[in-house]
């Protein structure tokens, strides 16, 4: 929402000071000024001027040479980068000297070996407009060598650019910016009432309204204008919707609009000669109506969309969005029936969402505008138009639909105070409510009192709202900051704290966290091995974020090719992250996985990597059981258990997908379900004293078949060691023909050790015969001499 | 017999001609032994009249105690020149180095994440969490965004298809974490919720689809807007450092009321937009059940990947998940 100065001045003259204050205190207020601009100074030098001829610059295409006529009769030539004058326009020229807006400074200079006395100026350059779209040309008439600033009428002003939250529909017009303003600066605000001459039949004789759908159209005004101006709306008027960033169109456009920016109504004119007997409806759309809007879209309603019917109940106008093609305004309209209404703000937003139809008037519309302002809004436009001409019909037809009764609200003081954390008497708090007014009557000073809401603030209805009222205008800055205490101690959750150190022992291992996005592709899942069957995304704006993840392998298996195809193989990467597998009850299962990638290792990496893990996490029995697993290597993969219960997977990924990533090392991997591994049984064992007696080392070879797992023969080992057998280690593997087909050798350290005596060679020899016969009889395995 | 005088003359010969520690070991057998010539004087000194074993006896002591001088100090010089040798033998270029293996990385994501989340425990608050995919109840509906409020459109919200069309949403933001503490906890409550959150937006150098959000909520028996704002302000001088301040200006939210935005400003003076907050409307208290007029309360929330491109002077959003090695690598 864009606002000037001079505008404001004319709802309080006495607004003043220094524009930096001025926007510091627009944003205390809460009316963020995102831009400040000083326009209309800088003009001095910029002169009108007539294109003459244009010709191509022999040596470059992207400029091109223009003859202008600064008012001597002489050509001028100039150099320009822009394409859209005709021989004939009229166009700003600054000229040699001039140091235009932005500082630059204007010289007589070569540009590829032609002269250029000046430049051209496009109405960005100038502070006209917002558009980079060109040279700016300017209406006939004008005189040439006239200053710019002059011939225009335009005089310096500062331009203030304001973020306007949802909750200030009255913010929405200069006349709500200067009421915040004024109040805020202590200093008068009034709204002077249009003077409206009154000539001709009534507008009651030649229109009326009806409406079906109260509760949409609260109120519906109308005047009737005679006379109505055809050709451009005045200069200044231009000037003004120009700096705000609307396009002047013709007078009567331009008239709308500038009601609508100054008051916050928006208003829509019909040409009275096209609608029968002035008779107008309002009613909700029936599902499946047709109609044409202005801008000759044929458009299919639906019956949430509320329109305006003629007298043969044919939709003429999209309420509160945009007006039908039907009764647009001509050259050769004589009269208009002005509309000023109130519609329901839900149904506008939801209308112009769905034909993507927003616009300065639905803006409005939507956050609620104020019923109470439509009368002024019509005078003011007949005003603005009695100036250019027209005339108006005597009276005003105002229909009504539900009226809400006006809302009065309790304030306690001390609520205010307790939630603000001031210590407000209620006099200053009435004193601060009443400039923008909210009406109170007070009770007595520490007494409740009443507030009366004005019809321009749809969004308070409470205590609370007129609590933050009192807290903006009082300013925030001014409120005395405190810290409360609280006897909680701060902490992470175990949980938490389990994550950090995962994350400090993979980082200390060399391995980095990656940050895959969330999202996948079609096929991205079935591309990993894995099923497709990720939770789809219902609106997503590319393909690549349509399906939510089952596992972090896809982003993983990515971020190794990103990097490999960028010639940096071997990397190590984790990550932890949320998945959503499948399944649930009110919302999705999500579960947090870890996963860790290691490039250029085998599969047994992993299997360490695991190892660490439930080592540093003192999980319970930390098992792996080789078996196939989906997209990774068959013969190198396998389940992982906590406890006997599975955690994950780990293993190798299978060539095949490597092949379809497009990397050309082998790629361990480890994929765990955070939350199953942290909830398994896990826990510290409890202390031992570390045995004061010599220990005895026992090594062991056995031959035993593939099938068995090193961890299998382990097990065994330690369950038949009993009490003594202290720890069990596989030290050695090998294969050879000798040991034949489908065997290896797996050899074990054994340490038998007593905390209470040291340990004799019978002991000894006994346990590890007993550990011997146990592996043997189990696993088919042989002891080798 | 050998004479003293003759032995140390002996002794200090061979001690000389020995080079290496094994060397004058053999000497100090051969000359102090049990079959040595001295031993052998010793063990004749018996035969001798009492008077010159006496003097005898004294020259031999004197004898003794000159050789075991001698090849002690002998053994010395030979210990130091051994020592010398070998370490000499292994003597190592240390900048002959093959091998540096990769140090491993926090994402800058995590490494902000945790500061952020430090700061707040060390000013007494706890660390909650919350699904990334959240009913439209929690994300908006207990909010105080009723249905078809135009405050939704702020969100550009990704719905996903679970259940009845429109109920199941990537969370927009990190506050439904709120809304799940009220419901499950008893004031008072001082938490903080660091999470994921999702926007229908094209990737650009400042916008993601995906993004990181911090959220504080506190709600106590008189918490007022002047806690909220010494809050920030306390937060800022943790985590920013001095002579960094904030402040609070007007805003919406329809959880909050009053809501504001609040900034910092660097110490060179440049203000910078951090985040969102306010007083917890009574609308959200009472969604989750939790009675307005007994308690009050603050919540606030902003962004953690800008924070963490600017601590660590990146300029692109979308760096942050290349997983280029060459970029996780430089934190």
């Amino acid at each position: 929402m864009k606002v000037l100065l001079s505008w404001l001045r004319e709802f309080a003259p006495d607004i003043d000071g220094d524009p930096e204050h001025l926007a510091e205190t627009l944003s205390n207020l809460g009316l963020a000024v995102e831009e400040l601009a000083h326009i209309g100074q800088g003009l001095d030098g910029i002169v009108i001027a007539e294109v003459l001829a244009t010709r191509p610059h022999p040596d470059a295409d992207r400029i091109h040479l223009v003859d202008v006529d600064a008012g001597d009769g002489e050509a001028l030539q100039v150099c320009c980068g822009a394409f859209n004058m005709a021989v004939g326009d009229l166009v700003p020229l600054a000229t040699v000297g001039t140091t235009m807006p932005g500082g630059m400074e204007i010289a007589r200079r070569k540009m590829r070996g032609q002269w250029s006395n000046g430049m051209l100026c496009s109405g960005a350059e100038i502070g006209m407009g917002d558009a980079h779209e060109g040279i700016l040309i300017l209406d006939g008439g004008l005189s040439l060598g006239v200053p710019l600033a002059e011939a225009l009428g335009i005089h310096p002003d500062v331009l203030f650019d304001l973020e306007v939250n949802p909750n200030r529909p009255d913010a929405m017009s200069v006349m709500g910016v200067a009421r915040d303003l004024a109040a805020r600066l202590g200093v008068p605000f009034m709204v002077t009432a249009p003077r409206v001459e009154e000539t001709g039949t009534s507008a009651a004789e030649r229109s009326s309204v009806s409406i079906a759908s109260p509760h949409f159209c609260r109120r519906f005004g109308i005047r009737v204008l005679d006379n109505v101006p055809s050709g451009a709306s005045p200069r200044w008027m231009a000037n003004r919707l120009l700096a705000v960033g609307q396009r002047p169109i013709n007078a009567v456009v331009d008239l709308s609009n500038y009601v609508m920016f100054e008051l916050g109504q928006p208003n829509h004119t019909y040409d009275l000669d096209l609608v029968p007997d002035g008779e107008l409806g309002v009613r909700m759309a029936r599902t499946g109506e047709q109609m044409v809007t202005l801008d000759g879209v044929e458009r299919t309603l639906t019956e949430d969309d509320g329109v305006i019917v003629n007298r043969d109940d044919e939709p003429i106008g999209l309420a509160g969005v945009m007006g039908g093609a039907s009764t647009e305004i001509s050259a050769d309209t004589q009269s208009v029936l002005l509309e000023a209404a109130w519609w329901d703000p839900m149904t506008i937003a939801r209308t112009a969402r769905r034909l993507g139809l927003r616009s300065e008037a639905s803006a409005r519309f939507e956050r609620g505008a104020d019923p109470d302002i439509i009368p002024l809004a019509l005078d003011r436009f007949a005003e603005l138009a009695a100036a250019l001409g027209a005339t108006t019909a005597p009276g005003m037809i105002d229909a009504t639909g539900n009226r809400p009764e006006p809302i009065t609200v309790r304030v306690r003081p001390q609520r205010v105070n307790s939630v603000l954390g001031t210590d407000l008497s209620a006099d200053e708090m009435t004193s601060l409510l009443e400039p923008i007014g909210f009406v109170c009557e007070t009770g007595g000073d520490g007494q409740d009192f009443g507030v009366s809401i004005p019809s321009w603030r749809i969004d308070s209805a409470t205590e609370i709202d007129v609590i933050e009222e009192v807290g903006r205008l009082h300013g925030y800055f001014k409120i005395a900051r405190t810290v409360p205490v609280t006897e909680q101690a701060g902490a992470l959750t175990s949980r938490q704290r389990d994550r950090r150190r995962i994350q400090a022992l993979l980082t200390g291992m060399g391995i980095t966290e990656a940050m895959p996005l969330p999202f996948l592709a079609p096929g991205d899942l079935a591309r990993a091995g894995l099923g497709d069957d990720g939770i789809t995304v219902t609106n997503p704006l590319v393909a690549e974020e349509s399906i939510m993840r089952t596992s972090l392998r896809p982003g993983l298996l990515k971020a190794v090719a990103y990097n490999a195809a960028r010639r940096t193989t071997g990397v190590s990467l984790f990550e932890i992250g949320r998945i959503n597998p499948g399944g649930g009850g009110d919302l999705p299962d999500e579960h947090e996985h870890l996963a860790v990638i290691l490039a250029g290792k085998e599969a047994t990496a992993a299997t360490t990597l695991w190892r660490r893990l439930a080592r540093h996490l003192a999980v319970t029995h930390p098992g792996v059981v080789n078996g196939p697993v989906d997209g990774l290597h068959p013969g190198r993969s396998g389940s992982v258990l906590a406890y006997g219960v599975p955690v994950g997977a780990l293993g190798e990924i299978d060539p095949q997908v490597l092949g379809a990533y497009e990397i050309d090392e082998r790629v361990a991997w480890l994929e765990l379900d955070l939350g199953a591994l942290l909830e398994a049984d896990r826990g510290l064992a409890p202390y031992r004293t570390p045995s004061r007696y010599p220990s005895s080392d026992v090594d062991l070879a056995f031959t035993v078949p593939d099938e068995v797992s090193a961890d299998e023969v382990a097990a065994t080992i330690a369950l038949a060691g009993g009490e003594l057998l202290a720890s069990v280690s596989l030290f050695d593997v090998f294969r050879s023909e000798q040991l034949g087909e489908g065997r290896r050798s797996l050899a074990y350290t054994l340490r038998f050790e007593s905390v209470a005596r040291t340990l004799n060679d019978a002991e000894v020899a006994a346990a590890r015969q007993t550990c011997i016969e146990a592996v043997t009889t189990t696993h088919n395995a042989a002891l080798r001499g | 017999m050998a004479e003293p005088e003759q032995l140390v003359v002996e002794a200090e010969r061979q001690a000389v001609a020995a080079t290496t520690l094994d060397e004058l070991s053999a000497v100090r057998t051969a000359i102090t032994g049990k079959r040595s010539p001295l031993v052998a004087a010793r063990k004749a000194l018996g035969d001798l009249e009492p008077d010159a074993r006496k003097q005898a006896g004294q020259a031999l002591n004197a004898a003794k105690a000159a050789i075991d001088e001698i090849l002690s100090a002998r053994e010395a010089e030979l210990a130091a020149a051994a020592r010398a040798a070998q370490l000499a033998a292994e003597r190592l270029d240390l900048t002959e180095v093959t091998e540096l293996p990769a140090d491993g990385h926090l994402h800058v994501i995590t490494q902000t994440w945790q500061e952020l989340e430090d700061v707040f425990v060390g000013m007494g608050y706890r660390v909650a969490e919350g699904p990334e995919i959240e009913s439209e109840w929690y994300n908006f509906g207990a909010l105080n965004f009723p249905l078809g409020h135009p405050a939704r459109d702020m969100y550009d919200t990704l719905y996903v298809d679970y259940g009845e069309p429109g109920t199941t949403l990537l969370r927009t933001h990190t506050s439904p974490v709120q809304a799940r503490v009220m419901e499950n906890q008893e004031p008072p409550i001082y938490v903080v919720a660091p999470g994921r959150c999702f926007r229908q937006d094209t990737a650009d150098a400042t916008h993601m689809p995906v993004f990181h959000q911090i959220e504080g909520l506190v709600v106590d028996r008189d918490t007022t807007l002047g806690d909220l704002a010494g809050t920030i302000e306390a937060f800022t001088a943790a985590y920013f450092g001095p002579g960094f301040s904030s402040r609070l200006r007007p805003s919406y939210f329809p959880f909050t009321e009053p809501s504001a935005e609040f900034d910092i400003q660097r110490p060179d003076g440049a203000w910078l937009e951090l985040g969102g907050c306010g007083m917890v409307h009574p609308n959200v208290f009472e969604a989750c059940g939790i009675d307005p007029e007994q308690w009050q309360g603050f919540a606030f929330g902003f962004g953690i990947d800008r924070l963490a491109l600017i601590r660590f002077g990146i300029d692109d959003l979308r760096e942050l998940w290349t997983n280029d090695i060459r970029f996780l690598g430089q934190f």
